[in-house]
């Protein structure tokens, strides 16, 4: 089982993402311009300012060349996973329902917070079986637009679904997301994007543990799935 | 800035006085033409030069056990043990953030990490130091807040974790704000590279952003009628920072540099190309030629003097073998950076600006770099306040200790940074093992590969100065910035091994910031021989003043230390009930120059108490020793408040109570002196009481209370005095963020 960590010009952590997914199995960087996935098992879209954010967080980004294969690969049902930066990516490619505003704030916010695990029978969240839904995990959360929106009909239609997995723990939004929404998944299950930074929490030294839930989960997802 | 026309001579209007424009004319043996002159002028500015400090600073311990590069880089560097070398420097960027606050501060970020990767190192973390007028001033609160957006805007598009910093605010800074910014970078010690140019016949390459009309003619004039044509002075003279280009420099700098494709590398700040080329040919001992028609422009019809003075943001020189130019090229345009041939090293020892093929500028390089003028300050000490004191603005009668404490700890000094620091990422590249407000100083892990099996060292680096305590008695005041720097890095369990400074002061021609300078650079040599912690490096920033006044003198001292185990960092909240409490170290609390006497409006104190040094470094030793033995679970130095601040502050920090009792006090008064009192060398820890006695066996100890319940409960002979924690919680979360409206 191998991670892809896609680096576009601008990221920032796609080396704490791939030495978070160093912890869990083996991982590479896949540079922005090749097309050529390498055959990776999954793909992470990590946080940062892919093209200084111009225009508009991950707008320029979901054009690159790597992206055209991220998408067909997600077509695939393959496991694509954006983090912070990612998820704007993943939002602006069409891949993930919903967009990411300014924060209610207008600022920056950098902030350890608890997440709120809605599903645990997901590719991403698997690792938090035990706990259950409902299961907290501190996770910091660093952006300036991250609040998450969708219109009523299509929020009605996320929810309906169960595509949230994560949400912040009550009165710990910390960005105005609609419905305290952390996280979401496409409906097919094999997408996920998410505004706090889980390859920040896989460290007892410098913070929780709680981020190395979704790697493991993903691997092991990925593990089961080619086995079988 | 306007000139009048015609009678002042375009030396006078770049700011070169007569004498030194006569020396140049003696240096070229002929008058400069226009491009010479406005080179000369910058290279011999205070900026460039340090006319007026360098004699001072030769009085600073440069040498030390782990020195790798001292004074003269880009940055300077220190030994971490495995073959590691952090690299880090302070620089200011005053001015600019008082005309632009978000780009001036942003490009200070810029800089300071363009240095620290100039010397091959990958920037690892900024701090940050500022000061403002009060924040009940409208100018105060927008320059804090696009100062603060700035800082962020470039430090979070970058990848590079915001880890501490400071922040004062005080009337003396209302029109002249500071801000500093500190950097750090991690390298291995054979990949360091020096700035100085080498081999006679290598191509200079520049490479990065183009080169604008922006950044011309700030301090230095340029843009004047005998000078510019047409209306460049009406441009802005911030300069505009880009991250996202900066960050593809940094990654393609690193990348150059990996593959070995350098001779030497030097980043363009302050005075532009000229500063940048003229450094390398003088370290090197070489001369220059470089074509500026070559220089890839934002505008097209800039001038050569244009050209070599612009200071563009992003943007880096290198010195590179004639048979790896082309890979050099590679690399960059791999980085989506645009790189150009623009110029050999040769053995002439001259600087020639060549443009269509004419020689439009020839100097000799020692001259330009090395013959500036140095005068001697004539320093007086002042014989009337400089500084009036603030209003009062204590609301509590001067010896009601119950209600001076919330009000401490919600005055603008005191009260919680998070709404400032929760602005920055402090947590990527994932080595932040204590975020701000969890230490007294920031603790970032070493890489793990090379350090000592089981244990994961660390760094530790804290960014200091008093500015209120330095007016008082600028020799002790900065003798205390030292060691109160030195004292947060204790309170991790890190040894400070070098040493980084910025000297924020007024007009140094006036003899009494003359003397506020002179008695500021003793006491901070003293203070670092004392600690044996030798000065890698740093800034002067000269001329901070405003309408009303200079500022404080305003020396900010940045220091790295190494401590061996990072989960051994100490923290400063309290960790568990029942925990002993100790007060430690030589500390004599006196109320003048305090945070408490500028609240109550009381003027500034003619000198601050002696300092011990050699009961000083004891304690210092003492608590960095307990804290690594894992002795002592929280150390915390007191420092702005006082005791009582420092205890609130450990027990909001661990979410902790306390009950402490206070014996044998005669009076209201001196119990308030007592509680927040100031002065160097004073710490809170908390740990077994066993464990704090053995501590007090080394140095002055007095068990004052122990860790326990939701309030902080103070026994005196008067009786005692009850302050539930939640109360304190709001006051001292509340203080800063009302004032400057953070909402969430």
């Amino acid at each position: 089982m191998r991670f892809g960590v896609v680096r576009f010009p601008g990221s920032c952590d796609e080396v704490d993402a791939q030495l978070a997914c160093e912890r869990v199995t083996d991982a590479t960087i896949l540079w922005h311009g090749d097309r050529d996935l390498q055959g990776v098992d999954a793909v992470v879209i990590p946080g940062g300012f892919s093209y200084g954010d111009y225009l508009r967080p991950g707008a320029i980004a979901r054009f690159s060349p790597v992206m055209e294969s991220v998408i067909a690969f997600a077509r695939e049902g393959g496991i694509v996973f954006g983090i912070c930066n990612g998820f704007q990516v993943l939002c602006e490619a069409g891949l993930l329902p919903g967009a990411l505003l300014t924060n209610a704030s207008l600022r920056f916010v950098c902030r350890q917070v608890d997440v709120v695990v809605e599903d645990t029978a997901t590719a991403f969240t698997n690792a938090c079986r035990e706990g259950g839904r409902g299961t907290r995990l501190s996770i910091p959360v660093k952006h300036t637009t991250g609040r998450w929106y969708a219109p009523p009909e299509l929020l009605d239609q996320v929810e309906s679904g169960g595509q949230v997995l994560l949400r912040y723990a009550p009165g710990q939004n910390p960005n105005g997301s609609l419905a305290d929404v952390a996280g979401v998944r496409n409906e097919a299950g094999n997408v996920f994007g998410l505004m706090p930074h889980p390859e920040h929490a896989v460290d007892p030294l410098t913070g929780s543990v709680d981020g190395l839930t979704l790697f493991a989960s993903i691997r092991d997802h990925v593990t089961a799935h080619v086995a079988a | 800035m306007s000139l009048p026309e015609a009678a002042v001579p375009p030396h006078r209007a770049l700011g070169l006085t007569d004498a030194e424009y006569d020396l140049i004319v003696e240096k070229l043996g002929r008058t400069p033409n226009a491009v010479e002159l406005s080179m000369f002028s910058l290279m011999w500015s205070e900026h460039c030069a340090y006319k007026h400090s360098k004699r001072l600073l030769g009085q600073l311990p440069t040498e030390g056990p782990h020195l790798l590069l001292g004074p003269g880089e880009n940055a300077g560097a220190v030994d971490v043990g495995d073959g590691l070398a952090i690299a880090f420097k302070v620089e200011s960027h005053n001015h600019p953030s008082a005309v632009e606050p978000f780009q001036g501060a942003a490009t200070g970020v810029g800089g300071i990490l363009r240095d620290v990767f100039a010397v091959g190192a990958r920037p690892i973390a900024v701090l940050d130091s500022l000061r403002f007028g009060e924040p009940d001033s409208e100018r105060s609160r927008y320059l804090l807040e696009h100062a603060v957006a700035g800082i962020g805007h470039y430090g979070n598009s970058i990848g590079v974790p915001t880890v501490g910093g400071e922040i004062y605010f005080e009337p003396a800074y209302e029109q002249n704000c500071l801000v500093n910014a500190m950097a750090l970078g991690i390298a291995d010690h054979d990949r360091l590279i020096r700035a100085a140019a080498a081999g006679p016949g290598n191509v200079l390459i520049l490479f990065g952003a183009r080169t604008g009309r922006d950044g011309i003619g700030g301090a230095s004039v340029l843009a004047s009628a005998e000078l510019g044509e047409g209306d460049a002075d009406k441009r802005p003279t911030v300069q505009i920072g880009d991250p996202f280009a900066e960050k593809k420099l940094l990654e393609c700098s690193l990348e150059l540099l990996d593959r070995e494709l350098l001779v030497s590398l030097q980043d363009l700040g302050a005075a532009g190309l000229t500063s940048s080329s003229s450094e390398m040919a003088s370290k090197g001992g070489l001369g220059l030629d470089i074509h500026c028609d070559r220089v890839p422009l934002r505008e097209a019809d800039m001038e050569p003097f244009e050209i070599m003075v612009s200071e563009s943001q992003e943007r880096m020189l290198c010195v590179v073998e004639p048979d790896r130019v082309d890979e050099v090229i590679a690399v960059c345009e791999k980085w989506e950076t645009t790189a150009t041939a623009i110029g050999e090293v040769t053995d002439s020892g001259r600087l020639r600006v060549l443009s269509g093929g004419a020689v439009v500028g020839d100097m000799p390089v020692l001259a330009l770099v090395d013959e500036c003028p140095l005068y001697d300050l004539e320093p007086a000490k002042p014989t009337a306040p400089l500084y009036p004191p603030a209003p009062r603005t204590l609301r509590a009668r001067d010896d009601d200790a119950a209600a001076i404490l919330p009000e401490l700890l919600a005055s603008s000094n005191i009260a919680s940074r998070l709404p400032v620091f929760e602005q920055y990422d402090c947590v990527v590249q994932s080595r932040t093992v204590r975020r701000p407000d969890e230490a007294d100083a920031a603790v970032l892990l070493l890489p793990a590969t090379r350090s000592a099996p089981g244990a994961r060292g660390a760094i530790a680096v804290s960014i200091d100065g008093s500015g209120r305590r330095v007016a008082a008695d600028p020799y002790r005041g900065t003798m205390e910035a030292v060691y109160e720097c030195a004292a947060n890095l204790a309170c991790t369990g890190a040894e400070p091994l070098g040493l980084t400074n910025c000297l924020n002061f007024g007009n140094p021609e006036k003899p009494h910031i003359a003397w506020q300078l002179t008695e500021s650079v003793r006491g901070m040599a003293e203070a670092c021989r004392a600690l044996d912690v030798p000065v890698v490096g740093g800034n002067v920033s000269l001329y901070n003043e405003g309408p009303d006044g200079p500022i404080y003198p305003t020396p900010v001292v940045g220091m790295v230390g190494r401590l061996p185990d990072a989960a051994r960092a100490g923290r400063l909240g309290f960790a568990r009930e029942g925990d002993a409490i100790a007060l430690v170290g030589p500390f004599q609390p006196s109320l003048p120059g305090s945070e408490l006497a500028k609240l109550r409006g009381e003027p500034l104190p003619d000198g601050l108490p002696e300092l011990d040094a050699t009961a000083l470094r004891t304690a210092l030793t003492a608590v960095r020793t307990a804290v690594r033995e894992g002795r002592v679970r929280s150390a915390h130095d007191l420092a702005e408040g006082g005791f009582a601040v420092a205890l609130a502050e450990s027990c909001l920090a661990g979410g902790h109570g306390a009950r402490v009792a206070f014996h044998g006090v005669e009076t209201d008064a001196r119990l308030v002196e007592l509680l927040f009192g100031e002065g160097a060398g004073g710490f809170l820890v908390s740990g077994s009481r066993e464990a704090l006695l053995e501590l007090g066996e080394t140095l002055p100890s007095t068990i004052v209370g122990e860790v326990g319940g939701e309030t902080i409960e103070l026994a005196h002979d008067g009786g005692t005095i009850s302050w539930p924690l939640e109360e304190l919680r709001a006051a001292r979360d509340g203080g800063l963020a009302e004032r400057i409206a953070i909402v969430v």
